[in-house]
């Protein structure tokens, strides 16, 4: 083919076909159109100035693969960064009006509380969502914040301090904290008291048991139980002890769990936030659990 | 001027000029005649020659009503109350809406414009198949435009012949200036097509105002730059140039129309055999076409009607008011271009009485679709609801149990007020037993009253809990009810269906 043997003038345009043929049909060999031809050269020139002025090609150095620079020294990931800058930037007042203004008073701003929300979701994704999930919906041991039950409070300010200081975080001085001791581990009750009184716990949300071992079990509570939980056993939020009476349960509200609870005690932990997240975040994301359904 | 040296002249005047690549001993050749069509044709001007009649006359009439449609629509107000723009016609894509008249267009309404779209292209099917092109030939823009800016043409270098002379004349002050003159027009009545396009999209006087101030945005004049290059460039540069290459149009018509269709035709069996005819000759022996070329002088496109149909001729019917005025003069029946069907070529050919079958198989299928996408529009339009609600269930949690154990779930709910005031819409629940409602944001309130304003839409959160003692009503920890909004001043009610989820039992 490449010889040209059957290169030929067409009858028709009178123009020479450039040999190829497929079927029959032959394929002319007309020039390209000039603007076509221009606009190629064109491009070809631009494709140099371009590498000049913007990174380009790939190449070897001491220090493995790199590229090219181009002299006006533009990277992507520099644009996107400086994107974020702005976005910041274009924040900052509000962000700082939340930093400073008062929980209720931002509560109170429609235009800093759409913000803060916003803010605190995706503040709660990041940071909180590995324990109480992305719904906030929490797991065995990790508390719901949808719910109306709060183990060391619900009001903003009870959400905001935990969130400062963390639970159970020896980090941190003014972190909350309190021990629920291991009855049976340490050998405070016997395992027949701890089976009665997990009895008399389950009664007080309406789980029957054996009236002789809830009475028993009542005795026991009232010896060792009420210091935290109260004589009512509806808990003690300052002392994050559980209110026993309600439908919710952190580990679980069947027999065996609220035994191994007396045996072996609780003592979850959450980390203390102040040291990891500015003000400002901590708060958007005080008004973020706040909002979810429990806030008091 | 006697008839007979008139008509010689315009014969002569044909045969010099529309015969670019004419032979010797051949008189005249259309720009675009079968003989002269190649793959590889570098453009020939074409000069199409004023000529006057009922077709010219009717032209000129839908372009008046075309180009006033276009320019003056924007302008035209349209009270929709305190809230709401007060111009008929408008596309607001900031605010996401679409006016039209009494009809406002919601983003999720767009159906109706693909409503719209398919009526139009069934309507350009039934007219095709029952008169050809007439949307080519009289109310395409690109017609309408070129046959404005073609006017212009005419108005400032004269008519065909004159604007041929004046294109092979040399250089002067003369020709200079009426080709300046012809090109500013141009460039303004474009400038003007981008002026009019731009206020469809913004209140019209506001966007005029701002215009005229250098304060509009700039992509309002970007938007009038574009359009002026694209007027110009298409009525006045390209011109028959888009109709034959550009446009898909001229190559689905060939599925549109039949051998009953109307079209503009040259009635061969009428015209020929054709020749020049000297004044007082006998007709006997011969046909009605005196050969004049006026049909070819008259015709945009550049053919000649009488090679039959073609995918150029955008049935204009210029030719066939050209030809009448020849015939009235040599004073034969006029109508030997006319409207004709192939079908009635035939059946003249044979010597058969012609018909018109106008209601036939294709027709009445386009008429019955037509109707019934019609219908179907109509219903959906009486039937538009001014109030809509939207129900979206959370589903991260699917449900919370609550200290007093009762079930709560989380239901983001959309109100849509297509209304033109604004509205207090109660919004209550119905069909679970003992179930409360309770807004977030306003927990324990017992009102649940949202406010929506003229035209928009709210997006309020609620929960919905379950007393403990009614859980048993869940089957499989599912429960159907439905979120009713009502509005507080007319009564207006909206139901939207959603479920309810607790434990699974």
């Amino acid at each position: 083919m490449s010889d040209n043997p059957h290169k030929h003038k067409d009858d028709v345009s009178g123009v020479e076909t450039t040999g190829h043929e497929w079927d029959g049909i032959k394929e002319l060999n007309n020039p390209l159109p000039k603007w076509w031809l221009y606009t190629f050269y064109a491009c070809c020139a631009w494709a140099f100035v371009y590498w000049i002025f913007m990174p380009a090609w790939p190449h070897l150095s001491t220090e493995g693969w790199t590229y090219t620079k181009g002299v006006l020294g533009y990277e992507q990931r520099q644009s996107v960064a400086d994107e974020l800058a702005a976005v910041q930037a274009g924040r900052a007042d509000q962000l700082a009006e939340i930093t400073t203004k008062p929980l209720v008073e931002i509560a109170e701003n429609p235009a800093l509380m759409e913000l803060a929300l916003a803010g605190g979701k995706a503040a709660f994704g990041d940071n909180c969502a590995p324990c109480h999930g992305s719904g906030a919906q929490g797991s065995k041991g990790f508390p719901n914040l949808n719910d109306d039950d709060w183990l060391w409070g619900g009001t903003l300010d009870d959400i905001h301090t935990t969130l400062q200081h963390g639970i159970r975080w020896e980090a941190d001085d003014e972190t909350r904290f309190n021990i629920m001791s291991a009855f049976g581990k340490d050998e405070i009750l016997t395992p027949a008291e701890i089976s009665d009184v997990a009895d008399y716990v389950l009664s007080l949300s309406g789980t029957q048991a054996e009236a002789e071992a809830i009475a028993r079990g009542q005795e026991v509570f009232a010896n060792n139980c009420v210091a935290c939980h109260g004589e009512d056993a509806k808990g003690n939020q300052e002392l994050g002890a559980p209110n026993l009476t309600d439908a919710i349960w952190l580990y679980g509200g069947d027999k065996a769990t609220i035994v191994q609870t007396v045996s072996n005690g609780r003592g979850g932990v959450m980390p203390a936030w102040s040291s990891r997240l500015d003000e400002g975040t901590i708060k958007q994301l005080t008004l973020y659990v706040h909002s979810l359904g429990g806030g008091q | 001027m006697s008839p007979a040296a008139d008509l010689t002249a315009l014969a002569n005047e044909a045969a010099h000029i529309a015969n670019p690549h004419g032979d010797e001993g051949e008189r005249y050749t259309a720009v675009n005649s079968e003989a002269n069509r190649s793959l590889y044709a570098s453009r020939v001007k074409i000069y199409p020659k004023l000529v006057h009649g009922s077709f010219r006359r009717l032209k000129w009439i839908v372009m008046a009503i075309t180009l006033g449609i276009y320019y003056l629509t924007p302008w035209i107000r349209w009270d929709r109350g305190p809230n709401l723009p007060d111009q008929a016609v408008l596309l607001d894509f900031p605010a996401r809406r679409f006016y039209f008249f009494f009809l406002e267009i919601w983003p999720q309404e767009f159906y109706y414009i693909t409503g719209l779209l398919i009526l139009a292209a069934l309507g350009l099917f039934l007219v095709t198949s029952v008169a050809g092109r007439v949307w080519c030939g009289y109310s395409c823009p690109q017609t309408v435009w070129t046959d404005l800016f073609v006017t212009v043409e005419r108005f400032f270098e004269g008519d065909r012949s004159a604007r041929i002379r004046l294109d092979k004349q040399p250089w002067s002050l003369g020709k200079f200036g009426r080709k300046f003159a012809k090109h500013i027009t141009w460039v303004l009545i474009a400038i003007a097509t981008g002026g009019a396009w731009v206020f469809y999209f913004a209140d019209a006087p506001e966007l005029a105002r701002q215009l005229l101030t250098f304060q509009a945005p700039m992509i309002a004049y970007l938007s009038i730059a574009i359009f002026t290059a694209t007027t110009y460039t298409m009525g006045g540069l390209a011109r028959e140039q888009v109709c034959i290459y550009m446009c898909p149009w001229p190559r689905i018509q060939g599925a549109m129309f039949d051998e009953e269709s109307l079209l503009v035709s040259y009635k061969e069996d009428r015209g020929e055999q054709r020749g020049p005819h000297k004044k007082g000759a006998s007709w006997e022996g011969r046909g009605d076409c005196i050969d004049c070329g006026q049909c070819v002088a008259a015709c945009p496109m550049g053919i000649d009607i009488r090679d039959g149909m073609q995918l150029e001729c955008i049935q204009c019917a210029l030719c066939i008011d050209a030809c009448n005025e020849i015939m009235d003069r040599v004073e034969r029946p006029r109508n030997l271009i006319a409207y004709d069907t192939l079908r009635n070529q035939e059946r003249r050919a044979k010597g058969e009485p012609t018909k018109l079958s106008l209601l036939r198989p294709r027709t009445i299928v386009y008429i019955v679709v037509l109707a019934t996408v019609g219908l179907i529009m109509l219903y959906a339009l009486v039937n538009r609801e001014t109030l809509q609600v939207s129900v979206l269930r959370d589903r991260n949690p699917l449900f919370v149990t609550l200290s007093d154990g009762s079930i709560r779930n989380g239901y983001a709910v959309k109100i849509v007020n297509k209304d033109h005031d604004a509205h207090d819409y109660v919004i209550s629940i119905e069909g679970l037993p003992n179930a409360r409602i309770s807004r977030v944001g306003a927990l324990g309130e017992e009102s649940s009253t949202v406010t929506v304003g003229p035209d928009t839409l709210a997006n309020v959160k609620f929960f919905v809990t379950l007393p403990a003692a009614d859980l048993p009503q869940l089957d499989d920890g599912k429960a159907e009810f439905h979120f009713v909004a009502t509005a507080i001043d007319d009564g207006k009610r909206a139901i939207r269906d959603t479920s309810f989820r607790g434990p699974e039992k």
